[in-house]
């Protein structure tokens, strides 16, 4: 029993690497096959920061609304080292990922609110932060609304490759949640806090682990992205957009697996650039509906079509 | 200076009352989050200005013509969706991700139908000249738009202490199980709570070219967290609180755009936050947390 146990939970954990191995190897060739190498950094991205999103929302259930924070605080972490220290890139991405964390540890407090209000709380708190960066009075540290130019760090090719190492990171992160006792013991959490903690799980520092590693995520794809396009305004690395896209792809494709936000982001943002960059508009009435149509017919995402009838999803 | 801030502060808070008023009506009937209000107000603001340029109608009707429209078109939304929601194990977090889709589908529509330029309605249709009160000359819309404001709110107060469905609303706040139990028809009650909620923030959108300046279809998003802030200030779920809360909100702005004005655009979103996590009952409530 316990062998046979061990075996299928083996196949499971493989299962789950070999789907993480292909998508990164297929991003990390992709720039010899396709030239145009801004679209491939923005899947890179945007899958990286569904699965950020994914490993809180998906696993503690708690919304970030405001994810977007953390990815601008990487982004400007990552511009005030370069502008400010002149420092070499990759340690200037170390300091983005700790402003993204110290955010992050400034609105731990957040999670004495119980979902709705903590899902506006973030907005709330994300939007502030746009409101400092781009504040006119402190255009002696940000540039303030003016936007911020990196060109001597610009390399495409070594961010894009950075960008990938992320990702593949993230879906380590992601694989060993779903399948670790402290990833079980996060969903527990989300499922039913109180018998979580009385059976011994200690919720706090779960969730904050959680939270944590989450704001790392998207602090270091905001590090890659400024690397990455080295000309930006705050409203770009602040936009709304990066939080939306997250939310959407992963509802779309499902939260708590690894494959639903990849789907999420392959299917949803593939349409999007067919059809989106022309009438932006167009994009938003259809993603707008497909989350409503969501929330009412399939709340657990697309994966739920499968898993449902017992087929497990990677 | 101070008292110029103070006064035109409460006019804005009278104002920022009604925007926030349809938001906490809904909350605190259904115990859903409304994330589409501030595009209620968006079409309410363009309803104005379209009647307004094309026909010359006065706010004042364009006001009459959106609750009457926006109640109709209420009642079939939420009999669409929020008793499907209802029934969900999570009703407030799913009710939050749905209503920014429909948000995000409003947006998209007006962006689509009217074009993503700011229109305004020249301030002159409500009055000519300041209006001259304690000796502050304050522009005559400001008062106008003050002024319908308190009347909505005073309406509101009536609709709940005065009438019988009202009353039945107010069961239903308290309880929704207990309503449903004494007999009480909780949809309807609440099918018409819900189009008041977003008839409010129609009218709260017609005098929105005056209050905020111009509109784009965009402006949705920063509404909704100004009438957060108001009603979580003033106490979620309970619709007078929000008369607190929109006058604390308006004077603060004016005291912050009078002697800060660079960070004037962070009031809302940190009062939110600030109120939220050490007074999650609001300013005043006395409830249990709920948050």
């Amino acid at each position: 029993m316990r062998d046979a146990r061990s075996v299928s939970g083996l196949r499971r954990v493989f299962g789950d690497l070999l789907l993480a191995g292909v998508v990164v190897a297929v991003m990390a060739v992709a720039p010899s096959v396709y030239s145009n190498q801004l679209l491939l950094f923005n899947f890179v991205m945007f899958l990286t920061l569904s699965q950020g999103l994914n490993v809180i929302y998906g696993f503690t259930g708690y919304l970030p609304f405001g994810y977007v924070g953390f990815f601008g605080a990487g982004a400007y972490g990552f511009a005030l080292a370069v502008m400010h220290l002149h420092a070499p890139p990759l340690a200037a991405m170390a300091v983005g990922a700790a402003a993204a964390l110290v955010l992050a540890v400034i609105l731990t407090p957040l999670f004495r609110l119980s979902g709705a209000y903590f899902a506006i709380a973030n907005l709330a708190a994300a939007q502030a932060v746009y409101e400092i960066v781009s504040n006119p009075a402190l255009e002696d540290i940000t540039k303030g609304p003016y936007g911020v130019s990196l060109s001597g760090v610009f390399a495409p090719e070594t961010s894009y490759a950075v960008s990938v190492a992320i990702l593949a990171g993230t879906l380590l992160l992601v694989v060993w949640l779903r399948n670790s006792r402290f990833g079980l013991s996060l969903r527990a959490i989300k499922e039913d806090p109180i018998s979580a903690a009385m059976a011994g799980v200690a919720v706090v520092r779960g969730r904050t682990i959680a939270w944590l590693c989450s704001a790392l995520i998207a602090g270091l794809v905001g590090g890659a992205f400024a690397w990455q396009i080295s000309v930006f305004y705050p409203e770009t690395a602040f936009s709304a957009q990066f939080s939306i896209f997250a939310v959407v792809f992963t509802l779309f494709g499902g939260a708590a697996t690894l494959t639903g936000p990849l789907l999420g982001v392959f299917i949803l943002y593939g349409i999007y650039n067919t059809i989106g960059i022309t009438v932006p508009q167009y994009f938003q009435l259809i993603y707008g509906t497909l989350i409503v149509a969501l929330v009412l017919f399939l709340p657990n995402g697309l994966v739920s079509l499968l898993t449902k009838r017992g087929i497990r999803v990677p | 200076m101070l008292i110029g801030a103070i006064i035109s502060g409460l006019m804005f808070g009278l104002y920022f009352t009604l925007v926030g008023l349809g938001l906490n009506l809904v909350f605190g009937v259904m115990r859903i989050v409304n994330l589409a209000h501030g595009d209620f107000l968006m079409l309410g603001s363009f309803a104005a200005y379209w009647l307004f340029t094309l026909f010359g109608l006065h706010p004042l009707l364009a006001a009459v013509a959106v609750l009457v429209v926006f109640v109709a078109v209420g009642l079939p939304i939420y009999y669409g969706v929020v008793p499907r929601l209802l029934v969900a194990r999570d009703s407030e977090m799913l009710s939050i991700i749905l209503f920014f889709g429909l948000s995000q589908v409003i947006e998209a529509l007006a962006a689509i139908a009217f074009g993503t330029s700011e229109r305004s309605i020249p301030g002159r249709v409500l009055g000519s000249g300041p209006v001259s009160f304690l000796g502050q000359r304050l522009p005559s819309a400001w008062v106008f738009g003050a002024a319908v404001s308190a009347v909505a709110v005073a309406c509101v107060y009536l609709y709940l202490y005065r009438t019988r469905l009202g009353t039945l609303t107010r069961a239903v706040m308290v309880s929704r199980e207990e309503a449903l139990a004494t007999g009480i028809d909780v949809h309807r009650v609440s099918a018409i709570a819900f189009g008041i909620g977003i008839a409010l923030a129609g009218i709260a959108g017609v005098f929105a070219p005056f209050m905020l300046g111009s509109v784009t279809p965009a402006m949705g998003a920063d509404i909704n967290v100004a009438a957060f802030a108001v009603i979580v200030v003033g106490t979620l779920g309970n619709p007078l609180g929000t008369v607190i809360g929109g006058i604390v909100y308006g004077i603060g702005l004016m005291l912050m755009q009078t002697y800060l004005s660079s960070w004037a655009n962070l009031l809302p979103n940190l009062l939110l936050i600030a109120v939220l996590l050490f007074r999650p009952e609001g300013l005043f409530g006395r409830a249990v947390r709920r948050a």
